[in-house]
């Protein structure tokens, strides 16, 4: 009898706690591949954040720290200068990065800091049940936003990829999608070809997926990946903002 | 019982923290108690810039100055109308004469006036203005020897300055014969 | 080795580099701002980092990676600074990581000023940050001892894995005084740091860092366990002098820069026939309450004097536990008692020379 499909062993026998439907299932997964496939799992320090992957401290099966709350950029910082030859990666949601850690992100893109960061943007808070992000859509409802988000109140949603391309020090910017089979593909790729440029020591590389959560939007997994299609690809269009060696 | 508290003050440039430094400096080198303290601040930007120092035979407690500084060492007008209060009845105030028109408004002060900018210039190098100061207050004072000075000054100076150790020694005989 | 002149901020970098910290995250804030430029200079060559962060709340994170990392690392501020950086302070704590957090204080509230002050007394010895924690916290009166005290710093953190605060003032921070550096013997036997995130290397499980314990019931061991440890610091890490006790009138309390004044004022009062004793605590967390056993009997009473509003009285009347009558005399916003206005105060309490 052949093995046709094994557990990544990027990953912990740790039973995840995430709703049923929720995509950060498969972007685990895909982190836990990836770094199995490049062969550096015992090299690897990975940082987790304050949101719904709080708990990822306990999924990557590699030394893990928790940060506070947008700080997993700094805390990232302080380790990599500690161990220039180890692979360090942050994953965090969008309150996360693109809200309280703002400051964080922009400035490891900003030195060019050799990190990864799996930003995992579902336009909303999910861990603390369903609040308005600055992601949220246009007219999307949040439980800070019950008639949901307009421009004129709140703004309009903050495209981070776009922003961290403007930064010279972001060597590989990529934003991906787990909607699909074919997108989750492109989103592996996407995530091993960040960590290769923090190997090759190109720079900062980040790379945004766009997911789901079920459980806040209201929908089923099914509709969630739908709406995901619908609304949030359009919004944040899928493909490369930056590479190592182009000039922008 | 030695215990001389020492303002140097003038613009930011005319080398008033390191007069104050080679005075404390050199008292560690003799064995005594010392403290050197800057302003810090806005003011350090542009207006004046001033240290207190103090050399002293018993532990320093504050290393502040604030009314009963023993000496004052003024290298431009500012710094005279600020620290001219701060002289204790009976202290010595040097004033840089080259730059200062105005004389000491106390009676119950000494005041001596050096052309300490005149005399750089004679030396050949205007930025040792502070060295002819710095001489002069020495040979008033005799807090610390002009030899403890020059180690200092070694000291600070380094091989890269090194150059520069005989236009300094020459500028604070300059000073100490200026009010003899 | 011969005495240099120093200055404080520079000679606390200097120790510290002495003490094997190799990391140092810093950001600019004024009257501490001579530590990171000399860390800048002097970091590169003994093959440690350097780095600016863009903010205060950054570099005490960066610092809880470094620590976890299993580093020896350090990072400075000022008053409205620490202020930033009590988020990390409590998470450092809490995952246990040893790091020296240098405090040089200056006048509060809210922006306040630049000018020396010790309004931080609260702020450094209550925790700061949220959740039951404990810093150790050194106070030193000079140069010479906060250089000395430098590398026991770096070895409690180590030891107790606990950060350690070291407090100074702008005083201390930009004065200049002589320094010899000493070889000081450390006190403790150091263990390793098997817990570090080096990562794994296929050959043990992950090392996970970390202050979150969702369980109530694991985060009150967890909090049990971190008392035992603070109960181990108040039984063996107080620091105090004691000065002049013999038959004092009144016995003063003051720490830092504020004792040396204090120092001077009781050499003056000795000649003028009054008798005041010093208590200055050298570890303001925990607080050398045994000293006060020191204190006579009949002494007519305690003095607090601070460069704040009577932040350590509570300390100093815990301290008496009802013994003496506690008295308060204190400068603020960045003047700096004298010893006249020592004197003064003293003279009013006891009534003058006999």
């Amino acid at each position: 009898m052949s093995v046709v499909f094994k557990k990544t062993s990027g990953l912990t026998e740790k039973e995840t706690h995430y709703c049923p439907g929720c995509t950060h299932g498969i972007i685990h997964r895909l982190v836990g591949e990836v770094l199995e496939e490049l062969d550096v799992l015992g090299e690897t320090i990975g940082v987790a954040p304050v949101g719904c992957s709080v708990l990822a401290y306990d999924y990557f099966n590699c030394d893990m720290h928790e940060a506070s709350h947008g700080r997993a950029p700094a805390v990232a910082t302080g380790i990599k200068r500690v161990h220039p030859d180890k692979v360090v990666f942050t994953y965090q949601g969008d309150g996360d990065l693109a809200s309280i850690g703002t400051a964080e992100i922009v400035h490891v893109a900003h030195r060019g800091e050799k990190i990864t960061t799996i930003f995992v943007n579902n336009a909303i808070y999910g861990m603390t049940g369903g609040q308005m992000a600055p992601t949220t859509l246009i007219g999307q409802r949040a439980t800070t936003a019950p008639l949901g988000r307009t421009a004129e109140h709140s703004g309009m949603p903050l495209r981070v990829s776009e922003m961290l391309a403007t930064i010279d020090g972001a060597a590989y910017v990529e934003r991906v999608s787990v909607d699909t089979p074919a997108n989750i593909r492109k989103t592996k790729k996407a995530i091993k070809e960040a960590f290769q440029c923090q190997i090759d020591r190109k720079g900062f590389s980040i790379v945004e997926v766009l997911s789901t959560c079920p459980t806040n939007w209201g929908m089923t997994p099914i509709d969630s990946l739908k709406w995901l299609a619908d609304n949030l690809i359009p919004y944040y269009p899928l493909g490369n903002f930056r590479r190592p060696g182009e000039v922008k | 019982m030695l215990n001389e508290r020492v303002i140097c003050a003038g613009f930011g440039g005319q080398g008033v923290m390191l007069m104050g430094q080679l005075i404390s400096y050199a008292g560690m080198l003799e064995g005594k108690e010392v403290s050197w303290l800057p302003s810090y601040g806005p003011e350090m930007r542009g207006g004046t810039a001033n240290c207190s120092v103090m050399i002293s035979e018993r532990p320093i407690g504050s290393p502040v100055i604030t009314d009963d500084a023993t000496v004052a060492i003024v290298m431009n007008l500012p710094s005279l109308d600020k620290f001219q209060p701060d002289v204790q009845a009976g202290g010595k105030l040097l004033i840089n004469s080259s730059l200062i028109e105005k004389k000491a408004s106390r009676s119950d002060i000494v005041a001596y006036y050096v052309p300490a900018n005149e005399i750089a210039n004679e030396l050949g190098n205007s930025r040792v203005a502070n060295m002819v100061m710095l001489g002069a207050f020495l040979e008033l004072t005799k807090t610390v020897t002009v030899e403890s000075v020059l180690k200092a000054l070694a000291k600070t100076f380094g091989e890269s300055k090194g150059h520069l150790m005989a236009v300094n020694e020459e500028a604070l005989k300059k000073g100490a014969e200026a009010i003899k | 080795m011969a005495k240099v002149l120093m200055k404080g901020n520079e000679a606390i970098g200097a120790a510290a580099i002495r003490a094997g910290c190799k990391y140092f995250f810093g950001y600019p804030i004024t009257p501490q701002n001579e530590l990171p430029e000399y860390m800048s200079k002097e970091m590169p060559k003994v093959g440690g980092v350097f780095l600016q962060a863009e903010s205060e709340v950054s570099a005490i994170n960066m610092v809880y990676g470094a620590a976890g990392a299993g580093a020896r690392v350090m990072t400075s501020s000022s008053s409205p600074g620490i202020a930033l950086k009590q988020e990390g302070i409590t998470y450092i704590a809490g995952a246990e990581l040893p790091c020296v957090i240098v405090n040089i204080v200056r006048g509060g509230p809210g922006l306040g000023g630049i000018q020396p002050a010790q309004s931080d007394y609260n702020q450094v010895t209550r925790g700061g940050g949220n959740g039951d924690y404990k810093l150790l916290v050194y106070a030193p009166a000079n140069l010479q001892e906060m250089v000395d005290l430098m590398q026991e710093a770096f070895d409690a953190a180590d030891y107790y894995r606990n950060p350690v605060m070291m407090v100074g003032d702008g005083m201390i921070g930009q004065m200049m005084e002589p320094i010899e550096f000493r070889e000081m013997p450390s006190r403790f036997e150091l263990p390793g740091k098997e817990w570090a995130t080096t990562g794994t290397k296929g050959l043990r499980k992950p090392n996970i860092i970390n202050s979150l314990a969702l369980d109530p019931a694991e985060l009150e061991r967890h909090n049990i366990h971190l008392q035992a440890k603070y109960d181990a610091m108040k039984a063996d890490e107080v620091k105090y002098e004691a000065y002049n006790m013999e038959n004092a009138e009144l016995v003063i309390v003051a720490y830092g820069t504020t004792s040396r004044i204090v120092r001077n004022a009781i050499i003056d009062l000795k000649e003028q026939g009054i008798n005041v004793g010093l208590i200055r605590p050298i570890t303001l967390w925990p607080f050398p309450e045994k000293a006060f056993d020191l204190v006579p009997k009949d002494c007519k009473g305690l003095l607090s004097v601070e460069m704040s509003m009577g932040q350590m009285v509570d300390d100093v009347k815990i301290a008496s536990n009802g013994r003496w009558p506690v008295h308060f005399y204190g400068r603020a916003g960045g003047m700096i008692p004298t010893p006249e206005g020592v004197m003064e105060k003293v003279k009013a309490l006891v009534g003058g020379a006999k």
